[in-house]
């Protein structure tokens, strides 16, 4: 009787449940160095960079491009954490969202969407064309990648760009996204980012969905819809204005 | 029961998506737009609705709550699958652009911010 076979085969077969042992024990873990640093850095935050320090391991492992959700027997990670149980349990965090809040952004939280866009983008374009990518479909390729991973192959799709360029511009948006992760909880005093309005104005600047959830989720729980829900618009907004009037306002500078 | 809360929760992910697949399809971008945030928008409302008149048991609103609940373990979840190893070899050139552009939307905030009306809810505060 091969007792590690069959345990193995057992959590492959139920790999989501697998997952929820699995992340429960890191959250565990996360709270625990949490309390041994006086709640200092928040248990959650910890936890996610336990997460990005696991997908770092399983991409080394595999040579895979999905983390630790590569490994056989943690592949229900990907289900868990995957697009459709995330976007779920975002909207449910709108339960304890208060639309007066809400409300109260208006013109900032659309604003913030452009800023956040259009300065992301010019970010992109401007260290594309000092590392050397001076042809404007590339420049626009990797600025989109600065705004999000998905805005970048889009973009570059749309517009053509070379494969290389394509996969640099992703790199730009999950460096993004990560750092987003992060940072957050480390710039919120600092920024001031302790309320609804200001969360939904940090939501709309940053955009990566991904980033934006685990920061605030690490920063304070109760922000995590109001920047969710302008966080949402963004991708969607990028897409729209990258391989479009941003990519033509490049043209027309860069010729 | 539970379900009723799951099941108004999965009600409200499906309409918003469907919202913003159609918004994605009339702006002709190949995303979409906003299906999210529209989902957050009817679960707020369609549970407003719901609790003002009663027509909401503690029961049902724990489906939801437990979801809410598990939203930070499903972004650990998320965090273990990002590819980090092709984010570090994506090189200078894609470190520098994302950590800058982040940089950049940080100043942001607090400027932005300025804008909005400042939260008199004291209740938040807490």
């Amino acid at each position: 009787m091969d007792l590690v076979k069959m345990g193995t085969a057992l959590f492959v077969k139920n790999g989501l449940l697998t997952a929820f042992m699995v992340i429960g024990v890191v959250t565990w873990l996360s709270y625990y160095v949490s309390n041994l640093t006086n709640k200092r850095i928040h248990g959650s935050a910890i936890a996610i960079v336990f997460g990005l320090l696991m997908a770092y391991w399983g991409g080394l492992m595999t040579g895979g491009n999905k983390g630790i959700s590569d490994v056989k027997v943690l592949s229900g990670i990907g289900l868990m954490g995957g697009g459709m149980l995330r976007d779920f349990a975002i909207v449910s965090t709108a339960f304890g969202a208060r639309l007066s809040e809400i409300k109260k952004t208006g013109l900032a939280g659309v604003l913030s969407l452009f800023v956040g866009i259009v300065t992301s983008y010019i970010v992109g374009v401007a260290l594309a064309f000092m590392f050397g990518y001076t042809d404007t479909v590339s420049m626009a390729t990797i600025g989109a990648g600065a705004v999000t991973f998905i805005v970048g192959p889009v973009t570059g799709a749309a517009l053509g760009a070379s494969s290389p360029v394509i996969a640099i511009s992703i790199a730009a948006g999950v460096v993004k996204s990560i750092l987003v992760m992060i940072l957050t909880p480390l710039m919120a005093p600092y920024i001031g980012l302790n309320n609804p309005q200001a969360a939904m104005v940090y939501g709309g600047l940053m955009g990566t969905t991904s980033g934006t959830a685990a920061g605030l989720a690490a920063t304070d729980p109760r922000l995590v819809p109001y920047g969710a829900m302008t966080a949402t618009f963004y991708t969607g907004l990028g897409c729209l204005l990258c391989p479009s009037i941003l990519f033509l306002m490049t043209k027309a500078i860069f010729g | 029961m539970a379900i009723y809360g799951v099941a108004i929760l999965a009600f409200c992910y499906f309409a918003g998506n469907f919202i913003g697949d159609m918004l994605g399809a009339l702006l002709k971008v190949k995303a979409n737009v906003g299906g999210v945030g529209f989902a957050m928008l009817f679960l707020i409302l369609l549970i407003d609705y719901l609790q003002s008149n009663k027509m909401i048991s503690k029961a049902s609103e724990g489906g939801i709550a437990f979801w809410s609940a598990m939203y930070i373990p499903i972004v650990v979840a998320m965090a273990a699958q990002q590819n980090v190893l092709a984010a570090l070899k994506g090189g200078p050139l894609a470190i520098l652009a994302g950590t800058i552009a982040v940089l950049v939307a940080f100043l942001f905030v607090p400027i932005l911010g300025k804008i909005t009306k400042p939260s008199t809810d004291d209740e938040w505060k807490k």
